[in-house]
């Protein structure tokens, strides 16, 4: 299978000018490779910079020094050194993200934030209002809530809500920052699910998952980031 | 080999400075805007960001630099060499101009349903019926009841005369829209109202937009792309996202770090 996403001795410090200027290295080195249809799973402690990682892949994180380059459709592009345009224009048609929590924007209807990212692409609003619905059932939630706006859901609901928005379109490229943290065991088993259905479409994914059997089931490659932690965490 | 026009800059700034005297209005400021973007010009009262949004809306003129926008006709011209009479069509048609303060521009003594048909009248629209017609769809789709369309704006609050003027700058259809601190004078539920909306509206139009704010949340809701601005100068500039999580100068940290969580 062909790679889709490439890292190669990619580093990020944060500089903290209103702590005296201080300077936080995240990462350094960090260099791995996922193929279409694959799933890595980054792991580690808290505060290693698997989120940091993530980021920089979407390009929400600016990385200071070497490559991320994701390939789709004969196209290459470098997400560390691309114009923001270019960025924008892989986020409509490559690179989906997964956050931790759902940005809800006032009076959106939930049916319609799971939509969205297919209108942008240019789906026909019908057309992709049916395919938020299919994954709004497939996680449980109740149609009642779908015309309303997700602001005033349950957190376990407005995460699901999110699930449904990163998983609608077809990207070939998708980073889950923890998509199952707040979802009971039922829900969990249909994240994993729409993973393994992914993978089999040729979907390449990065994920942090701390749930062991999640990470069991979907993870093809395990990345340790602790070895791209510049300052080694003793006996760990 | 043609070329998409997605792919071709709408409006371009080339090293754009204003001096009041000896005053800095803004120093060397250059980017481009592309069809269907919108970019947040963000900074405190005194940082040049409305020096600017009058720059590239050759409102004022610059003291060096200049500003080029691709007409209609898909030509790329220096605004500074249009005739008065090119240079009014783009401000009636192909730009929409929303200042912070409504009045500035509404006709307050005319009916709502006339502020909105007057730039279609600008326009050689002449058909009374169509006028109305259109004008009370507009209406509709800013939320403000059509029963409303006879009353003139003096009579409408702070939140609805800010969607009427919105109304009457997208009427022809723009393709540029200027927005000086759109939500700067509303209260904070009236905001969220008109910030939903703009946001539906400029996705639905592919509008390109520049617009200024001081507020953040503005910038986060419906840019691309941001621009900080301090003492006339451009400090940092990147994905709206990326400004907004990952500051790097030390002003936009403040900036940043100086905002309640929601």
């Amino acid at each position: 299978m062909s790679t889709v996403l490439e890292l190669a001795a990619v580093s990020k410090t944060f500089r903290m000018h209103l702590q005296g200027g201080i300077r936080l290295p995240v990462v350094s080195g960090v260099a791995f490779d996922v193929k279409a249809g694959e799933c890595a799973v980054l792991a580690g402690p808290s505060g290693a910079g698997k989120s940091s990682i993530l980021k920089m892949i979407f390009g929400t994180y600016r990385c200071d020094s070497g490559s991320i380059v994701v390939r789709h459709g004969g196209d290459a592009v470098d997400v560390a050194t691309a114009e923001p345009r270019q960025i924008l224009e892989l986020r409509r048609n490559a690179l989906g993200y997964v956050s931790q929590f759902l940005r809800a924007v006032p009076r959106v209807a939930a049916i319609d934030v799971v939509a969205e990212p297919l209108v942008i692409a240019g789906v026909v609003r019908t057309e992709a209002r049916q395919k938020a619905a299919e994954l709004l059932s497939r996680l449980n939630i109740p149609e009642r809530l779908w015309p309303l706006p997700p602001a005033t859901f349950s957190g376990g609901e407005q995460q699901r809500v999110n699930i449904a928005r990163g998983f609608v379109s077809g990207l070939p490229l998708l980073l889950l920052d923890e998509p199952t943290a707040s979802l009971d065991a039922g829900n969990r088993a249909v994240v994993v699910d729409l993973v393994s259905e992914k993978k089999r479409s040729g979907t390449a994914v990065v994920a942090i998952v701390h749930d062991e059997d999640v990470r069991r089931a979907i993870a093809d490659i395990v990345v340790e980031v602790a070895r791209f932690t510049p300052m080694a965490v003793e006996g760990s | 080999m043609m070329q998409r026009d997605a792919d071709r800059p709408l409006l371009v700034a080339e090293g754009l400075s204003k001096w009041y005297g000896k005053q800095l209005g803004c120093r060397d400021v250059s980017f481009a805007l592309y069809p269907g973007e919108v970019i947040a010009v963000v900074g405190e009262s005194g940082s040049g960001k409305s020096t600017l949004l009058q720059l590239l809306s050759s409102q004022l003129e610059s003291s060096s630099g200049r500003v080029l926008y691709r007409m209609r006709d898909g030509v790329t011209r220096d605004l500074a060499a249009l005739g008065e009479a090119e240079r009014r069509f783009l401000l009636r048609t192909d730009w929409g101009y929303v200042h912070q303060d409504p009045t500035c521009g509404l006709r307050m003594t005319v009916s709502a349903g006339a502020n909105v048909g007057e730039r279609l009248m600008a326009l050689g629209w002449r058909h009374y019926g169509q006028l109305r017609s259109t004008a009370g769809d507009w209406l509709g789709r800013v939320e403000i009841d059509e029963a409303r369309i006879d009353d003139t704006p003096s009579t409408y609050s702070g939140g609805m005369r800010q969607r009427l003027q919105i109304a009457r700058n997208l009427v022809t259809q723009p393709r540029l829209v200027f927005m000086d601190e759109p939500t700067g004078g509303l209260d904070v539920s009236v905001q969220a109202r008109l910030l939903d909306l703009l946001r539906g509206l400029v996705a639905e139009l592919s509008l390109a937009a520049v617009i200024v704010t001081h507020d953040l949340a503005v910038a986060r809701l419906l840019s691309h792309r941001t621009m900080v601005m301090k003492n006339g100068v451009v400090v940092e500039s990147g994905l709206t996202d990326q400004v907004l999580e990952d500051p790097r100068e030390a002003y936009t940290q403040l900036l940043v770090s100086s905002v309640l969580p929601p």
